[in-house]
C-alpha cells in the first residue's frame, strides 16, 4: 500500500527539479526498483496514474528497470543472487546473508519537455 | 554560479556524465517560449523518436525527501542524547499493552515520550497519557504509515527531557513502516504468538529492517501451536543479526530483559 507514498515522493522530487531544470511536464520517467525493494510493480503503475493525475507528470509512461536482488554471503564470502529477501545462499544453502543490491528505489532519468 | 550545484556558468551539459543539466539566461527568449534547445533541434536524447524533448539525468532516491527529514530528526535526538525507538508490528500484537507497561516500570527512572501513529482516534494516546508519560497522536488519516516528516512536527510539540526515551509506536501494518526511516536510533518489531511464525518470512522487509524482534504474549504459548524455535531460526534467515526476546505484557514475563535493552542502548548514547 505504500506504492503511492512512493508516488507522492516521485511527485515531489519533480516538482521541485522542475524548478531547478526548467521544464513544465513529464513524458518519460526511467525507475529502478530493485527485486529487494518491497515495492510491487503492478501497485507501483496502478498508483502513479492515480497520483499523477492533475500534475507535471500527468500521462508520462514508466520504464522501471528492476536490478536483481544480490547478497553478499558470509560463509562462501562471496556475492551470490538471490529472489526474495529469505532465500538461501544458492552456494552453501546458509543464511549469514548481507543485501548488497537490489534494493534500489531511485528516479535514474526523466523524459521532459 | 548555479544554483543546482555550484558549478561555474558555461559549462552545462556534458553528455554521459552524471553532472547533467542545462543553463539558461533569466531572459533567453527560449526559455520563456518554453523550448528548450535554441532551435538546434531534438535534445541529447538516447531514447529514438523524441524531438523538442529532453533527457533529464536525476538520480535520486524516491525516499530522499523522507530521508532528509529522517537525518534532521536523527541529529536532534543525537544532540539530546535521545534513545529513540520505532516500535512495528501487525495489529493486535499487543504494542501498546507492551508499551504502557513499559513506561510504567521506567517513569521514574528516565524521562519518556510518546509518538502514537494510528490511523484514526486518539485512544492509544489517552491509554500512554493515562500512565502519565506525555503523548502525542498522529492520525495518518489513509495513511499507513508515519513518516519522518510527521515525526519531526509531532516532536515539535512534545516535551521530551535530555538524554530520555522516544518511543514511536506506529502505525500497525508489517508492510510499509519498513521502508520509512523516522530517524529512529532502532525499529524494534513486535510478534505476538498468537500469530504465525511465519510471519518473518511473509513479511521479510520489517524483520530486515528491525534491530529486535520482541516476541510478546508468550504466556499464552502452551495453549498454541506456535513453533517458537522455527519462528526466531525464520526471522534470522531474513536478517542473521536480529536480536529476540521473549516478552508477555500481561505476566511481565521477560520484562526485564526488555528494561535492560533499552538501558544498554540508551547508556551508548552517551
Amino acid at each position: 500500500m505504500h506504492e503511492v507514498s512512493i508516488c507522492e515522493g516521485i511527485i515531489l522530487l519533480l516538482e521541485e527539479q522542475a524548478v531547478v531544470q526548467h521544464f513544465q511536464q513529464v513524458k518519460t520517467l526511467w525507475l529502478e526498483i530493485g527485486e529487494l525493494a518491497g515495492v510491487e510493480l503492478e501497485a507501483l503503475r496502478f498508483s502513479f496514474e492515480v497520483v499523477s493525475r492533475g500534475t507535471l507528470a500527468e500521462g508520462a509512461r514508466l520504464e522501471i528497470q528492476q536490478p536483481q536482488g544480490r547478497v553478499w554471503c558470509q560463509d562462501c564470502t562471496q556475492s551470490v543472487p538471490v529472489k526474495t529477501r529469505y532465500d538461501a545462499c544458492p552456494e552453501c544453502g546458509g543464511h549469514q546473508l548481507q543485501v548488497c543490491a537490489g534494493d534500489e528505489l531511485r528516479i535514474k532519468e526523466l523524459e521532459v519537455v | 554560479m548555479c544554483t543546482v550545484c555550484g558549478c561555474g556558468e558555461g559549462q552545462a551539459y556534458e553528455e554521459g556524465l552524471d553532472h547533467h543539466h542545462e543553463h539558461f539566461p533569466p531572459n533567453d527568449e527560449h526559455v520563456q517560449s518554453g523550448l528548450l534547445h535554441y532551435g538546434h533541434g531534438p535534445a541529447h536524447a538516447h531514447a529514438p523518436g523524441l524531438s523538442q524533448a529532453r533527457m533529464v539525468k536525476i538520480e535520486q532516491d524516491i525516499l530522499s525527501k523522507n530521508d532528509s527529514y529522517a537525518n534532521a530528526n536523527r541529529a536532534r535526538f543525537n544532540r539530546d542524547g535521545v534513545l529513540s525507538i520505532n516500535l512495528v508490528s501487525s495489529p493486535g500484537s499487543g504494542k501498546t499493552s507492551l508499551l504502557t507497561m513499559t513506561l510504567e516500570r521506567l517513569a521514574d527512572e528516565l524521562p519518556l515520550a510518546v509518538i502514537e501513529g494510528d490511523q484514526q482516534t486518539s485512544n492509544d494516546a489517552e491509554r500512554i497519557r493515562a500512565t502519565g508519560v506525555a503523548a502525542i497522536q498522529v492520525n495518518t488519516g489513509k495513511g499507513c504509515h508515519l513518516d519522518a516528516h510527521m515525526v519531526g512536527h509531532a516532536m515539535d510539540k512534545l516535551p521530551l527531557a535530555k538524554q530520555g526515551v522516544l518511543f514511536i509506536e506506529n502505525v500497525g501494518n508489517l508492510v510499509c513502516p519498513a521502508a520509512f526511516d523516522l530517524g529512529e536510533a532502532h525499529k524494534v518489531v513486535i510478534l505476538s504468538v498468537t500469530e504465525g511464525e511465519d510471519k518473518p518470512l511473509k513479511y521479510p522487509d520489517m524483520f530486515a529492517a528491525a534491530d529486535l524482534m520482541l516476541l510478546n504474549k508468550i504466556d499464552l504459548l502452551p495453549y498454541l501451536d506456535f513453533d517458537l524455535p522455527r519462528c526466531i531460526e525464520y526471522a534470522r534467515r531474513v536478517n542473521p543479526a536480529i536480536e529476540v526476546l521473549e516478552v508477555s505484557a500481561s505476566s511481565g514475563e521477560g520484562i526485564d530483559q526488555w528494561l535492560d535493552w533499552l538501558r544498554r542502548h540508551r547508556q551508548a548514547l552517551m
